[in-house]
């Protein structure tokens, strides 16, 4: 076993003093040595994104990225989305539109949706659909992913415009 | 005010509400396998055989066990007492010998079989020291291919384990009197759930209680359970299961894999909690693929079209050992051919046949996917053939609703297949109605004419589900006024909970969010049956209103000597129970029905404690709802590549609990079914080397290729085995893709018949593109 290095994690705003190996993971040492499970992990090669988490605002697939090199960055995880009990707007349309099956993709959507709408509010149906198809969900066949994306975009479009 | 209990009574069945089970998994809450630990424990790295078939001489652990912190590697020697996997579902006489162990011994017969287990402090270590282990497999000539003549499993042993055989009426004579005999060699590829969540099991043994836990259960956790620790030499009751969330079933998640035993052992053994989670690449060759097989069939016609017999020689690829699963596929295929056709006289045989891949289970509308393609495949020949329109050919042979219950001659999962209800013209009629058929005809002819290639086909299919014989549920409501629903189903990802909850807050008078639904736990309810086969809203939905209308009565008895009233004027509305004939009164609450029936209160008056009761219902029956997809198909000329433009999804489920659910069910399916149709597969090289080992080269389908599914849901036929008439609705999104994207590529192409195999992936189109251009 390789030498452990001293990195501390910013998530979701908290900090976490943690000790890895250089190849560790940033999913494992977010899940593991964090403790915030709500993140998963569906191949560990960068297809599915299950393990999609915003770093610096960017939706990135924690399992190809080690763990330190996140350190000193922003780290947004599904567990930083609802304010207490109350679901955020997106959390909230995934629910009303059923959005969700299994639930295992379903952080990782939530996230990259998150991460876009933030940089892009703007971005067309098209794009949307561009973005949204890098990350697999073997449940919805997307369609009710698809219609709650939308439904944020659109509402944080008429935000603006009010 | 009968009009007011009517309505409470129904606002909750029918509706699309939103999940209960949603705000877990949408905060980050969830608890999948990989989420769970314990202090102390031990990481499972399994070292895999990597060749497809040969004689394993000696492996060498050396290296491993000299890395600090590996605790033991374990070869077959040390569990030789453990016997091997035992069949759940569609057992015959004379596979036992086929059965899979926990690790090869002598012999490894696919790459991925379990040759031996690493146990670690850590989970990269682990890894680190399964890649140290080294393995000496003498190479033997791998089989391949189940349409071949069968190979050598073990000396005197045949690869072909078993032939099912399902037949009824007058085979021969209906071939002589034909007017047309048309025959085909139709395939389907080997492919699979793949649920986005890998396996995992984490077992612990608590030797203060002497309880063996399995955590990370899913669909058949009472089975499961049984078999442990039958397995273990243990007691039942020692042995408890645990289903947290689970990410995706699909037929292929819940069964006992070698790995399920091997934590248990290994937790009882070494006597430290023993974690292990499935990689990908793992997954990908070792969890059950499915589906692969061919179908030599030929039918029978009348000058009319009318069908007057199938013929069919099934060769089903099962991969190198028998699971849990034993001849299920190959059966359920052989039985549920004949679909919503009349068919006077059939035959199936089915060549159960072990090749050197990764073994196989069920998938989502298991043998049906597959059979609703050569069938339908086979109408679409018989029209070309009589130069009948394909729509009218089937027309001609559907099943009128007057002839039902319709008893099929043929049984499968040890049921007779008797077709409860149904109106399968009616849905043709609807789905034909919903796509506006003869307009889409004339735009895709015009679509045709300036040079596109565009097609549409339509597919029938029959499925089944629930499927009993029992299902328990317990209810019992707690001093709050909060309801507790158990039953020995498990979740899959479906929505149980929220159907069940539905079905209760009906039946017993009550908000559904007051509602938890435990289930997927063998130590709160003795009996279950799990999710499977489409089973869980039909069985466990009627215990549950059996079971809720128990407690209703119970609660109605009560409240009727506490409100000095008489019963018949009573009724539960919102967990109050009121009088129904008076707009305001008072009421007394479950809650207070529940404290009255308290052991020690003195309202009980001699009743047995507690607010609750048990709910059984058993049924030896499966039903059978059917549907109708229509798929409109564009071939890139370039490159081969299918665009599905637009689908169409009817479908018959007797009764909709929760529409917008069954949708989702729907949708889902039908994704997975243009997966297997289009893209997804298992291919291996010709040693048996996997090829299809991460999401790069095993491709499923995202957004992109999803097409805007259009979703009829009727209840035209209610089940008559149930008093709600529901049917199941888990399999019919899946069921007819193969069939219904091949005809609307035959349509596209120009070229009846053209499509033989599954998947039509853009390489084979090209091929069959180019055969067409030379003939």
């Amino acid at each position: 076993m390789s030498k452990r290095n001293e990195i501390t994690l910013t998530i979701n705003g908290r900090r976490h003093a943690i000790r890895v190996e250089p190849r560790r993971t940033l999913v494992d040492a977010i899940r593991e040595d964090c403790g915030q499970t709500g993140t998963h992990i569906g191949c560990e090669h960068g297809v599915c994104g299950a393990c999609t988490v915003l770093v610096d605002g960017a939706p990135v697939r924690s399992c190809l990225m080690f763990a330190v090199q996140a350190e000193g960055k922003e780290i947004r995880t599904v567990e930083g989305l609802a304010k207490g009990d109350e679901l955020n707007t997106l959390q909230r349309a995934f629910m009303d539109n059923h959005g969700l099956q299994c639930g295992f993709c379903t952080p990782g959507f939530l996230m990259l949706i998150t991460g876009v709408l933030e940089r892009e509010p703007d971005i067309s149906d098209e794009e949307l659909i561009d973005v949204l198809s890098s990350n697999l969900c073997r449940c919805t066949g997307y369609q009710n992913i698809v219609k709650a994306a939308r439904a944020v975009a659109g509402e944080m479009r008429q935000q603006r415009t009010a | 005010m009968a009009s007011a209990s009517v309505k409470s009574k129904t606002k909750h069945v029918g509706q699309s509400l939103t999940r209960l089970e949603d705000r877990p998994l949408l905060t980050g809450r969830g608890r999948f396998a990989a989420d769970i630990s314990f202090p102390q424990q031990l990481h499972m790295r399994i070292v895999r055989s990597n060749f497809a078939h040969g004689k394993l001489r000696g492996i060498d652990a050396t290296e491993a066990l000299a890395l600090p912190g590996v605790y033991t590697v374990w070869t077959a020697p040390d569990v030789a007492d453990i016997p091997p996997i035992d069949f759940r579902l569609s057992r015959i006489e004379g596979l036992e010998a086929y059965r899979q162990r926990l690790f090869a011994d002598g012999t490894v017969r696919y790459v991925g079989e379990p040759v031996a287990a690493v146990f670690a402090e850590d989970p990269y270590l682990a890894e680190d020291a399964a890649e140290l282990v080294t393995l000496d497999i003498e190479e033997l000539p791998a089989v391949l291919h189940a349409e071949e003549p069968p190979g050598e499993f073990e000396p005197g042993r045949s690869t072909e384990t078993a032939i099912v055989r399902k037949g009824y009426g007058e085979l021969d004579a209906a071939f002589q009197a034909a007017h047309l005999i048309v025959e085909e060699t139709l395939s389907v590829g080997r492919h699979s759930g793949v649920p986005l969540e890998t396996r995992g099991a984490i077992a612990r043994y608590d030797g203060a209680r002497d309880v063996l836990e399995l955590h990370g259960a899913a669909k058949v956790p009472h089975w499961n359970r049984d078999q442990i620790a039958r397995m273990l030499g243990r007691s039942p009751s020692s042995v408890h299961l645990y289903e947290g969330h689970v990410g995706g079933g699909f037929g292929i998640r819940g069964e006992i894999y070698p790995e399920d035993v091997l934590v248990c052992v290994a937790a009882l053994r070494l006597q430290r909690p023993i974690k292990w989670i499935e990689d990908r690449r793992e997954h990908l060759i070792a969890a059950n693929h499915s589906r692969q097989q061919q179908h030599r069939v030929r039918a029978a016609v009348d000058r009319e079209g009318r069908v007057l017999a199938i013929d069919d020689q099934i060769f089903y690829d099962q991969g190198a050992y028998m699971r849990t699963h034993a001849v299920t596929v190959p059966d359920l295929a052989a039985a549920m051919l004949p679909g919503p056709y009349r068919i006077p006289a059939y035959r199936a045989h089915a060549h159960v046949r072990l090749t050197n891949k990764t073994p196989c289970g069920t998938y989502r509308a298991p043998g049906r996917f597959e059979s609703t393609f050569v069938r339908e495949r086979l109408m679409d020949a018989i029209a070309a053939k009589l130069d009948l329109d394909p729509v009218e050919l089937r027309r001609r042979n559907l099943i009128a609703s007057h002839e039902m219950p319709y008893a099929r001659k043929l049984d499968t999962l040890g049921t007779e297949i008797v077709l409860d209800s149904g109106d399968y013209a009616g849905l043709l009629d609807k789905a034909l109605a919903a796509v506006a058929w003869p307009k889409l005809r004339q735009t895709l002819a015009a679509r045709k004419t300036a040079g596109e290639l565009v097609g549409a086909g339509v597919a029938l299919f029959v499925e089944k589900s629930g499927l009993g014989p029992f299902d328990q549920v317990k209810i019992a409501v707690d001093t709050a006024g909060y309801v507790e629903v158990i039953s020995g189903s498990a979740s899959v990802g479906q929505g149980i909970e929220t159907v069940i909850a539905q079905i209760c807050a009906d039946a017993l008078g009550i908000d559904y969010h007051k509602i938890r639904v435990t289930h997927g736990r063998t130590d709160r309810i003795e009996y279950g049956l799990g999710a499977f086969a489409s089973r869980v809203t039909v069985m466990t939905g009627e215990a549950t209103r059996i079971a809720a209308s128990a407690v209703r009565a119970k609660a109605i008895e009560v409240a009727s000597e506490l409100l000095q009233t008489p019963a018949e004027l009573l009724d539960v509305i919102d967990g109050e129970v009121t009088r129904s004939d008076a707009a305001a009164g008072p009421s007394v609450s479950l809650a207070d029905i529940a404290r009255a029936l308290g052991p020690g209160s003195p309202l009980r008056h001699g009743r047995p404690p507690g607010l609750s009761a048990e709910g059984w219902f058993h049924s030896n029956h499966m039903n059978y709802p059917y549907g109708v997809h229509v798929a409109v198909a564009r071939i890139d000329r370039d490159t081969g590549a299918v665009a599905i433009e637009r689908y169409l999804v009817a479908y018959d489920v007797g009764k909709a609990v929760n529409p917008m659910l069954i949708e989702g069910q729907i949708v889902g399916g039908c994704a997975q079914g243009i997966g297997g149709t289009l893209l997804e597969e298992f291919l291996y090289d010709e040693r048996g080397e996997p090829l299809s080992v991460t999401f790069a080269d095993y491709l499923m389908p995202t957004v992109r290729e999803m097409p805007p599914v259009d979703v009829l849901i009727c209840e035209d036929a209610p089940s008559p085995l149930n008093p709600m008439g529901l049917k199941g609705a888990g399999e019919g999104g899946a069921n007819a893709v193969g069939a219904a994207v091949a005809a609307a590529i035959d349509d596209a192409l120009g070229a009846k018949g053209a499509v033989t195999e599954l998947p039509i992936t853009p390489q084979r189109l090209k091929r069959l593109m180019q055969k067409i251009r030379k003939s």
